[in-house]
């Protein structure tokens, strides 16, 4: 890695610094997405203590979910706890702290924490538990709380395709949080299907551009399926 | 007394979009809805998770691990669809650009506050998108059944559980009824097929206002 080259080889050098105590945001919706190697780096490291921001919390077996099993996370930030039995348990027994956020609120928070905005006022949540202690402030007539933008000493993601200087493109709905996570994260990690020279991409296509990334690692893929639904012809 | 079925309710709320239309379905009945578009009409539905133009559930040959809808469903794309990522998605929600939004609920009150993402000590599901929808929509429906299956209701002059958004519910869709939520009041528009006035009366603890005419469903 050197230069405008972010490719590193292997995934121990991908996550090397991950410390005790950090702040991981994590890109994907559901399965959809997710830099499910960097987790499972994350779970063979054996890091703890982590505060963890993604919208999901994966699912018992895939994904963050796998990071629970040995309780690596301290405290989660999410939208939607949903089909994760797991989570549900440690959140109930209060092993797990929890800040359940709305799923635009926790978009906006690493948007903002990316482009150098500190906070934000959203309608969302006003008058709901997710307001509670928050400042809120009229305008035009209309209640807003103020949300602060969210950083990561460790942002992870997962794109589709990449120039070896970290100009990425995503595909379909893995993009999801992945573009805010990466733009918010002290040191971004990023793990895509394919790697480009640079120049191979053309600049009107790249979705995120290269000044984000910190590193870059090809890797191969499960990808799950949740909720596999199918039509009959 | 006839409640309607999950297709129905589907059905009555596919009478609410109009030609042109960018609809964002929420999980369960609501998602139903998009089997009854009628003929010719054009309806864009939008998937929080990033997608515009969302089309039916794939052929099984089709299927993309990639493309999947807010419920983690795999789906595909109509032409014209369009991929963006979630601050985008919550760009257009909160925006209000998004013409008409539908979703569940556990309880709605007629001051229009709505809850339905956690039932403390029992269930925890979490707000997903729909505490940014019903702060950033206009025409939001909420579909849900009248009452619990022991017969409480759940169209209350107050919610009980963690709201979800405040005086924010303007129309209501159950089992039994449509209501539009107006100062304070449930006001009882339409009477599925079957279920008299009295029924709905019965099974709705909010203050609720009857009109003299109270027209049954067109389904």
């Amino acid at each position: 890695m050197s230069g405008f080259d972010k490719v590193v080889t292997s995934y121990e050098e991908a996550m090397a610094g991950l410390q005790d105590g950090m702040t991981v945001l994590a890109g994907g919706f559901g399965l959809c997405g997710i830099p499910e190697n960097l987790i499972k780096e994350i779970k063979r490291k054996g890091t703890t203590a982590l505060t963890v921001a993604s919208n999901n919390c994966g699912t018992d077996d895939c994904g963050l979910g796998m990071l629970l099993v040995d309780k690596q996370i301290k405290k989660m930030i999410a939208s939607y706890v949903g089909e994760n039995a797991l989570f549900e348990t440690q959140m109930m027994s209060g092993e797990l702290e929890v800040e359940l956020t709305p799923q635009g609120t926790l978009a906006e928070k690493m948007r903002a924490g990316g482009a150098g905005i500190p906070g934000f006022y959203t309608a969302t949540g006003y008058g709901t538990p997710v307001g509670e202690g928050k400042e809120v402030r009229e305008f035009n007539g209309r209640n807003y709380i103020l949300e602060e933008a969210l950083q990561g000493d460790f942002s992870i993601a997962k794109a589709w395709k990449a120039d070896r200087s970290g100009n990425l493109i995503f595909r379909m709905t893995a993009r999801n949080f992945n573009p805010m996570v990466i733009t918010a994260g002290k040191i971004s990690v990023v793990e895509v299907e394919e790697i480009v020279e640079v120049g191979e991409l053309d600049p009107d296509e790249i979705h995120l551009p290269g000044i984000y990334v910190d590193r870059l690692i090809q890797g191969t893929f499960e990808k799950t399926i949740e909720q596999r639904t199918v039509r009959s012809a | 007394m006839m409640a309607l079925t999950r297709d129905q309710l589907a059905q009555r709320v596919a009478q609410e979009f109009k030609h042109g239309y960018y609809v964002n379905l929420g999980i369960g009945i609501p998602t139903l809805a998009a089997n009854f578009v009628p003929d010719g009409m054009d309806v864009m539905l939008q998937s929080e998770n990033g997608l515009l133009g969302m089309g039916r559930f794939p052929l099984d040959d089709e299927v993309d691990a990639d493309l999947i809808n807010a419920g983690k469903q795999t789906v595909t794309m109509v032409p014209g669809a369009s991929i963006f990522s979630s601050a985008e998605s919550f760009a257009m929600i909160r925006g209000g650009h998004v013409d008409l939004t539908v979703l569940g609920a556990f309880e709605v009150d007629c001051q229009g506050n709505i809850a339905s993402y956690m039932i403390p000590g029992k269930l925890i599901k979490g707000m997903g998108g729909a505490m940014d929808l019903v702060a950033g929509a206009d025409n939001i429906i909420v579909t849900m059944t009248h009452a619990s299956k022991h017969g409480d209701s759940k169209l209350l002059n107050r919610c009980t559980l963690p709201l979800t958004g405040k005086n924010c519910i303007k129309r209501v869709l159950t089992d039994l009824a449509l209501m539009d939520i107006e100062d304070g009041k449930f006001i009882l528009r339409e009477r599925a097929p079957g279920v008299s006035v009295e029924d709905i009366v019965k099974l709705t603890a909010g203050e609720l206002v009857v009109p003299d005419e109270v027209p049954e469903m067109n389904l």
